[in-house]
């Protein structure tokens, strides 16, 4: 520890740590522009400079480790004329147009302008102008007002994981850009808007909608993927006007996706529900919230009368609060019915009754940039988890080697110490492989389970997953580790895989052998929550896929939409089809959705309170922070009114922390958690590693952006190019092997149901797979996520513009 | 004793009450300083705080941005502003209301405005014959603006001096 003294205050600091960090930690402020604690030093906008003794000129605050003893003046005649001078330099080329930049108000620039500038210009040249860059459908740039502090730039490099920006030029003439005809396609990208310091980068989807002092903070959970990221709603006249990250180092540390950033225009969407519907005689008619719950009520009585109570089917949303989840499951036990699931995109069921508890991500999310050792299963981490991809960045270049076993090869914009590209039918050998390779290592040689030494014998080693083994076990490219801290996670592709749980098993006894921390990252933002809650059928009851193979007379559908939420889109379909009687608690007027009988509009999640859990078992609540448009009524709520009307006991919730309450018994939700969380499986499963198939298989990926109803709806993040119509994704040699060509027209077909894509050349797809986009209304008559798929080749004609499509299909 | 003889004189030759013509009689032949309102006003300054206006420039497009700065400003928050990107990728205002029952007339908006597109005009006759008549709308604003702009360029003119 170093002694030093600033403005007179002494105080201790650690080795190493610059003046900057010592005047934070005292609350001294030093004004700064290119400065920021996650982003490494630029020291380049000079604002910083301090006086510090015996030193004959200032030095930059950021950049000047402190030493034992420094006496350091911020507000010294000396810093002052510093602080004034380099004000004045910058402003030389800045605009003076505040009350039009939309930074206006929440300006770095413009605060310390005010506090550490001079009162006058003396400034009467020309100023400079820069051209605008279009950079994307969601970041505004002003490049005239630049002053260079290149934060963006280095967040993009650094947390990014890839420089889409970069600074050309010297002097007057250095101007941020990004490359010739690229945009800024980083899924981060709206962090850039925060992190500039004046109003170069602003939010496009906000632009001059509303001002900075105009609007009201509210707190908030963000709802699309199971980080649990905390968020702060701009709302100005009952509109939730823009979302920005709330800090929290464990979890979104000052960041947020694009996903959770720019999702709040679907809030907004003219799709929104706003009073009860009642199709009748095919049409949709209007009607009051009494009506629509009696009639609603009526019809599910009368079925379950007349058919049982087994013929209703409950889907929740995985994306639903914890209130509803629990409400949704006790209104069909209620009425005898254990048809209850969330687990919609999900195929594999057979871990069922064999789990000790709750699946969930088996570290806590800031451990893992501690991380020696890292193996991701059939995960497209940037896709599935944005921000979460961002820690294991920080794991990698924190030394951490990583090693993939996936169908796809996206660059997780990190390096990558090894990985297998394989068909996902072919994942389980693979991890096979990894397994045996490890128990040969002498230090790992344990005793398996009889059970899997018998059928490891009949694995064969390649030589890259042995050396996955190798670097799992602790052996590196550089050095070896003796405990190295390993973490194997298994992503949404494995999640949705008809062999997830040959894969879990396999992915346990790794981590089993190799001491590692891990379990599954779960798509949604609730995922964990429910399974905590046990929304999953009783013993009798079916599960998610069975209720739609074997459909049922009735559904009663939690903020879902059939077609796009679930794994076999064309059997939601026609479940939905089938079915005498659909109740839809919806957001949304949609399309997916035309075969419901009754809309009951509900709050999306910035206007009901609920809780969400996260992926690390995180129990997060919170609480509106708008009012419910139109008539549209919180869907605990309307759970609970739909189950008094059907003449249920144990309703009688006044409030969602009630729900809350009840849900954990009245303890801490901490201490149930603690109980509850755990990836152990009570016995083994059988395992098949030998299955070869020869046919084509399908990744039926879910883009990003399209990951559920809200996002759907969000206009400016459905403009990204990670949103394009749903192509036959292959490798060169895939699409040689069907004697194809890149841009041919091909006819997929997936068990009835077929769609019209277009062959598109993608050398990250395995061979023998061909990536299928899912979530999308021009995929939702094929099948199976990862299922088999057959192309055949069709002509150009079939192949109709996109907006002809949905206007045929609105029609 | 001479006291009570002088006020004997004087209420025998009605001295008060001449006293009194005399003063009416002064008044009645001065110049008059009535203003007949509405023939005739009086003098106003070239800073009179009256009706609100929105201003245009020469070549017909609205001054104002829509920084809202006097919405922030006002301290009876009788002005209510909404903005969004006008197809030239400019900051336009939707609505600006002036609500005139809450508006106190201090001036400050036309103090805050960046680019003199809010000022307060000479008028000050107007009136409202029902509720909601005196909430001004945008257009409105506009309308007074087109109208008096003549005078609003002078009065500002005069005064550049001192702003």
């Amino acid at each position: 520890m170093l002694n030093i003294e600033i403005d007179g205050k002494s105080i201790e600091v650690e080795h190493g740590s610059t003046i900057i960090d010592a005047a934070d930690k005292v609350g001294i402020a030093i004004p700064r522009f290119c400065y920021h604690p996650k982003l490494s030093v630029a020291a380049n906008c000079r604002m910083c400079l301090v006086q510090v003794e015996k030193f004959n000129k200032p030095l930059p605050a950021c950049a000047t480790p402190v030493a034992d003893g420094m006496k350091i003046f911020t507000r010294s005649k000396e810093a002052i004329k510093a602080q004034q001078s380099v004000m004045e330099f910058l402003l030389i080329n800045h605009p003076l147009d505040c009350p039009i930049c939309d930074q206006g108000g929440e300006c770095d620039l413009q605060d310390i302008a005010v506090a550490y500038g001079a009162s006058g210009s003396r400034y009467t040249e020309e100023k400079r102008v820069v051209v605008n860059k279009y950079i994307g459908p969601l970041v505004s740039t002003d490049m005239t007002r630049c002053i260079q502090c290149t934060r963006c730039v280095r967040f993009l490099q650094e947390v990014g994981g890839m420089q889409e920006l970069g600074m050309v030029g010297r002097g007057e003439h250095a101007e941020i850009t990004a490359y010739v005809d690229k945009s800024v396609n980083s899924e981060l990208s709206g962090n850039i808007i925060d992190l500039c310091p004046v109003g170069a980068l602003t939010s496009k989807p906000f632009k001059y909608s509303a001002r900075s002092w105009e609007l009201t903070r509210r707190p908030s959970i963000a709802p699309h993927d199971s980080l649990g990221s905390h968020i702060e709603v701009h709302v100005k006249d009952n509109k939730v006007m823009r979302v920005l990250p709330r800090e929290k180092e464990s979890i979104n540390e000052c960041w947020l996706s694009d996903r959770d950033r720019f999702s709040y225009e679907g809030l907004n969407s003219p799709d929104r529900l706003k009073v009860p519907m009642i199709k009748h005689n095919g049409a949709w008619v209007e009607t009051d919230w009494k009506t629509a719950i009696e009639f609603a009520s009526g019809q599910i009585k009368d079925i379950t009368n007349q058919y049982g109570a087994d013929a209703l089917g409950v889907l929740v949303s995985p994306n639903s609060t914890m209130e509803e989840g629990y409400l949704a499951k006790h209104l069909a036990s209620g009425l005898g019915c254990g048809n209850v699931d969330y687990r919609l995109r999900q195929t594999d069921f057979r871990l069922d009754g064999k789990r000790v508890g709750t699946p969930w991500m088996g570290v806590n999310i800031d451990e893992i940039e501690k991380l020696d050792r890292i193996l991701l299963i059939g995960s497209n981490i940037r896709n599935e988890h944005p921000l979460l991809a961002q820690r294991f960045r920080k794991a990698v270049a924190n030394g951490a080697e990583l090693s993939i076993v996936s169908p796809l090869d996206n660059d997780p914009l990190m390096d990558i110490a090894h990985k297998v590209i394989v068909r996902p039918n072919d994942m389980v050998n693979v991890l096979g492989q990894i397994l045996k390779a490890m128990s040969g290592l002498q230090r790992l040689s344990l005793c398996l389970p009889p059970t899997l030494t018998k059928l490891l014998e009949e694995i064969k080693v390649r030589p890259n997953t042995q050396a996955m083994a190798e670097s799992l076990a602790g052996h590196g490219k550089d050095y070896d580790l003796i405990a190295p801290k390993v973490g194997i996670f298994l992503g949404n592709m494995a999640l949705s895989d008809p062999r997830f749980t040959e894969m879990y098993s396999m992915a346990e006894a790794i981590g089993g052998i190799s001491g590692a921390k891990g379990g599954i990252l779960p798509a949604a933002a609730n995922s964990t929550g429910m399974h905590l809650m046990g929304v999953m059928p009783s013993s009798t009851g079916m599960h998610a896929r069975a209720m739609l193979e074997v459909p049922r007379k009735a559904y009663l559908l939690v903020n879902i939409e059939p077609e796009l939420d679930c794994q076999h889109a064309a059997l939601a379909k026609e479940a939905m089809q089938k079915a005498e009687c659909v109740v839809a608690l919806t957001a949304f007027k949609s399309q997916a959705l035309e075969h419901a009988d009754i809309l009951l509009p509900i709050a999306p999640f910035t206007e009901t309170s609920g809780t969400f859990m996260s992926m690390e078992g995180r129990v997060q609540s919170f609480y509106a922070a708008v009012k419910p448009l139109g008539e549209c009524r919180p869907a605990w709520k309307v759970l609970r009114v739909l189950a008094n009307t059907l003449g249920l006991d144990g309703f009688e919730f006044e409030s969602s922390e009630q729900v809350k309450n009840t849900i954990f018994g009245g303890e801490k939700p901490s201490h149930v958690v603690w109980r509850s969380l755990n990836n152990n499986l009570k016995e083994l499963v059988e395992i098949e590693v030998k299955i070869k198939s020869s046919g084509l298989q399908r990744i039926g990926e879910v883009p990003q952006n399209e990951s559920d109803p809200i996002v759907r709806r969000a206009t400016s993040l459905q403009k990204t190019k990670y949103n394009i119509r749903p192509m036959a994704r292959m490798c060169e040699m895939q699409i040689q092997a069907l004697g194809l060509a890149d841009g041919d027209i091909v006819l997929a077909k997936q068990d009835k149901g077929s769609a019209v894509l277009k062959v598109k050349l993608d050398n990250h797809v395995a061979m023998g797979c061909v990536r299928v986009a899912a979530s999308h209304e021009l995929t939702t008559g094929l099948g199976d996520l990862m299922g088999d798929i057959t192309l055949e080749k069709s002509s150009e004609t079939d192949y109709k513009p996109y907006d002809t499509l949905i206007m045929e299909a609105r029609a | 004793m001479i006291k009570s003889i002088k006020q004997t004189l004087g209420s025998l030759m009605l001295w008060e009450l001449l006293k009194g013509m005399a003063l009416t009689g002064r008044y009645f032949f001065a110049p008059k300083i009535t203003v007949q309102y509405p023939e005739e006003n009086t003098p106003q300054s070239n800073r009179f705080r009256g009706l609100h206006a929105l201003r245009r420039y020469p070549n017909g497009e609205e001054r104002c941005i829509a920084c809202k700065l006097c919405e922030a400003v006002c301290p009876a928050m009788a002005i209510t502003i909404e903005s969004e990107q006008r197809e030239d990728n400019t900051r336009r205002t939707t609505r600006y209301d002036i609500d005139l029952t809450k508006c106190i007339f201090c001036g400050m908006c036309e103090e805050s405005c960046p680019v003199d597109s809010i000022v307060e005009t000479r008028v000050f006759d107007y009136h409202g014959e029902q509720r909601g008549d005196l909430l001004y709308t945008k257009k409105m604003l506009l309308a007074v603006g087109d109208k008096h702009e003549k005078q609003i360029a002078a009065d500002r003119e005069q005064d550049k001096a001192f702003r």
